[in-house]
């Protein structure tokens, strides 16, 4: 589904993304661990299609096209959704327009018509249970005034309401009470279907004893030093990423 | 990516303005220049009364002592009064009688702008207009309609003819002649316009709407409208204005007076959409208008809302002088500055009677290189006790090149007066749309969407049908201008 390869990415002349290779094939969750500025967020920013992040080499195939060329709101409507570490405000917008303009921009570009009013409140109102987020959170402005729990879960009903085929989340887990935690796993798990996958970007293990992880890859300094299964992540919580500084330098 | 951006930005701006076209229509036109003689022209042309070839050389002679005015926030560039034209009309002997004796080519004009001049129901409701082109009213539809309610609805110069008493009794009385250097100027050589008189008691059925439209080139637009109130009564009117693009500038100064007597109340909504030059800057409209109503009996409203897109440079402060006790006046605006537009824009609101009440939202979105400012007063005179003013001020930004400014100036001589002012400035920011993008929405859409949200309290005043339109215009008229 989703091929990276030798990917090369900096900011203002800085390189970041230092050669990176992945692989994900379509029913896969793959987790991302790695130390604070490792490159995490920039790697989920260039699948997205952020534009300022300069991308110096490599190729990105999202299936079978290539992924670098097409403008991020195709990304999106082709099925790549990214939930973002910090949620964005937007300030007299609301929720509920902003969603139903992005649910209808979906359905034109798979020439469907848009969703009658009465389908789309009913579209929303079954989502908003799935990710239980206060009703009210839908009449006000997106974001704005969300408490840091309120905007993860926020992405998590964005994400529910667009069903994309390929999720990324960056830390959703971060700054979420256990039931929130809950809450966002069921929503990842829900997408789980065997043409569907996803990559979560995580600092702790719990979230991982909720979504089971098929591959856990280490992400450090803009490279990806470790991959391995989901027991990985229990090192890793346990050890610290010391010693895997320490395997490389052994390495070299 | 960085291609694919800016062939959007070429598509955008290639369909920037939709209303640029120019009707090739044989137009009657004075030659160019200002004196005594051409006012003499214009005042035969239409056949004027005496009286009112008088007011204007009154108000030429007035003129001709006072300068342009230098202290809005405007980069203006001389204006030579001796090069424009100062009469044009589209040829058409006699007066049409009926829609069919109208040139057809005027009436796709018209149906082009989407401004119908057949009689016929509009999405919501019924909607009467007159339509101006250049110096003359083309057609006033639902007359005979309203004219069995006594309203009075029809050209400037239908009413100099018909209705000279009323005209006499309300024409310069909220913005004399002597008012300010546009306004003497208007009242000199002003060409036609709207005139509408609803009577004691009447609640006006329907929208009442002039349309606009500038097509001779190196001519200047000068209209009047003249709306009254009559106790009682109620009236919702809205303008709209639209010119083809052309490389050298033309300018427009109009006049509205407004008069609402005691427990009338009038809504005056404006879709400006002038012709605002290209994006190096080159052309468009200056707009340069003196807008005015007074709340004349006790109880009585008028209530402004405006979305100023287009024109190269706007100048204009529609006001309220609140006499009438408990009398009310709301200005709501929606100002857009994009590519090298100016805009100095705001009202003045006088507390004159007792209980008098003015609410202020103005909001202002500035793209390109635009520049923005609001410049308003609340003046709060002495027996106005127990006066309220609420202001709020909003700027947006798109992009770092270009600019907001606000102008509060303050006036309060009753210390029972309450006067309260709120202002903020905000930016669109890359973070915001990329967000939207983010969800499959366009940079386009994405503008659309955060500018509509921070205007919609100000487009939600607007009579429903031109608030889609309005929705639409705002969106159009800001593309390209971030990416
Ligand atoms: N807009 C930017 N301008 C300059 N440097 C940036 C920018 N965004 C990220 N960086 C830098 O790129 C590096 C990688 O940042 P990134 O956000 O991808 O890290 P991360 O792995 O997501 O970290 P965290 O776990 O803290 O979220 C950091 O050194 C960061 O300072
Ligand atoms: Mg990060």
């Amino acid at each position: 589904m989703l091929s990276i390869k030798n990917l090369e990415a900096g900011i203002n002349g800085k390189m970041i993304l230092k050669g990176i290779n992945l692989e994900i094939k379509a029913g896969e969750i793959h987790a991302i661990m790695g130390p604070n500025g490792s490159g995490k967020s920039t790697l989920a920013a260039v699948l997205a299609g952020r534009d300022f992040i300069e991308i110096s080499g490599g190729t990105v195939t999202y299936m079978g096209n290539d992924l670098l060329q097409m403008a991020p709101e195709d990304r999106s409507k082709e099925g790549i959704f990214l939930g973002f570490q910090y949620p964005v405000e937007i300030p007299g917008v609301s929720m509920v327009n902003f969603i139903k303009t992005a649910v209808n921009e979906h359905r034109k570009h798979r020439g469907l018509a848009p969703l009658s009013a009465s389908d789309f409140l009913k579209l929303m109102q079954e989502k908003k249970e799935l990710v239980e987020i206060d009703s009210k959170l839908a009449n006000r402005s997106v974001n704005e005034g969300f408490s840091g729990g309120e905007k993860k879960k926020n992405e998590i009903f964005q994400m529910a309401m667009l069903e994309p085929k390929l999720a990324i989340l960056d830390e959703t887990d971060s700054g979420l009470d256990i039931d929130a935690l809950r809450i966002v796993a069921n929503g990842v798990n829900r997408l789980r279907k065997p043409d569907n996958a996803s990559i979560v970007i995580t600092h702790y293990q719990r979230l991982l004893d909720y979504i089971i992880p098929d591959v856990v890859h280490v992400l450090y300094d803009g490279r990806i030093v470790k991959t391995a299964g989901k027991e990985l992540a229990l090192e890793l919580e346990e050890k610290g990423y010391d010693w895997i500084k320490q395997e490389l330098y052994n390495h070299n | 990516m960085e291609r694919e951006q800016d062939n959007i930005i070429n598509d955008i701006t290639s369909g920037e303005y939709k209303y640029g076209f120019y009707t090739d229509i044989e137009t009657e036109k004075i030659p160019k220049g200002l004196n005594e003689d051409t006012i003499r022209l214009i005042s035969e042309k239409k056949g004027e009364p005496e009286w009112l070839l008088e007011f204007r050389l009154k108000s030429f002679r007035h003129w001709l002592t006072m300068k342009m005015p230098g202290w809005a926030h405007l980069k203006i560039p001389e204006i030579d009064f001796q090069d424009i034209i100062y009469y044009a009309a589209p040829k058409q002997e006699p007066a049409p009688e009926s829609l069919d004796d109208i040139d057809p080519e005027l009436k796709k004009t018209f149906d082009k702008l989407g401004i119908p001049l057949e009689e016929q129901k509009r999405l919501t409701g019924v909607v009467a207009v007159d339509a101006v082109m250049d110096s003359v009213s083309v057609k006033t539809t639902f007359k005979e309609t309203l004219a069995e309610l006594g309203i009075i609805f029809c050209s400037f110069s239908e009413a100099v003819r018909e209705y000279p008493d009323l005209v006499k009794r309300y024409m310069g009385t909220v913005v004399p002649y002597t008012d300010n250097f546009f306004a003497a100027l208007n009242s000199a050589v002003f060409s036609d316009g709207s005139f509408c008189y609803i009577p004691k008691g009447v609640r006006c059925p329907m929208e009442l709407s002039t349309y606009f439209r500038i097509n001779a080139a190196n001519t200047g637009q000068f209209e009047r409208t003249l709306l009254v109130a009559d106790e009682e009564s109620y009236v919702s009117y809205l303008e709209g204005c639209t010119a083809p693009m052309r490389d050298e500038n033309q300018l427009h100064a109009a006049i509205v007076e407004i008069i609402a007597e005691k427990n009338a109340s009038v809504k005056y909504s404006t879709v400006q959409n002038w012709y605002p030059g290209d994006r190096e800057g080159r052309g468009g409209i200056f707009n340069f208008v003196t807008k005015r109503g007074i709340c004349r009996g006790d109880n009585s409203k008028i209530s402004w809302t405006q979305v100023e897109t287009g024109s190269a440079i706007t100048w204009k402060y529609p006001s309220c002088i609140l006499r009438g006790d408990n009398s009310t006046g709301e200005f709501y605006s929606v100002a857009v500055t994009n590519n090298h537009q100016q805009a100095d824009t705001g009202t003045k609101m006088i507390h004159i009677g007792k209980n008098t009440k003015s609410t202020i939202v103005s909001k202002g979105i500035s793209a390109g290189h635009g520049q923005n400012s609001y410049r308003g007063l609340v003046k709060v005179l002495k027996n106005a006790s127990n006066s309220r003013n609420f202001s709020q001020c909003d700027s947006l930004l798109l992009g770092d090149k270009c600019g907001a400014h606000t102008f509060p100036y303050l006036e309060v001589d009753n210390q029972t007066a309450i006067v309260e002012h709120e202002a903020t400035t905000s930016k669109i920011g890359e973070d915001q749309i990329f967000y939207c993008n983010q969800r499959g929405i366009s940079t386009e859409d994405a503008i659309g969407l955060i500018v509509n949200g921070y205007a919609r309290e100000v487009l939600n005043k607007l009579p429903m049908e031109f608030a889609v339109e309005a929705q639409k215009l705002l969106q159009i008229s800001l593309e390209g201008s971030v990416g």
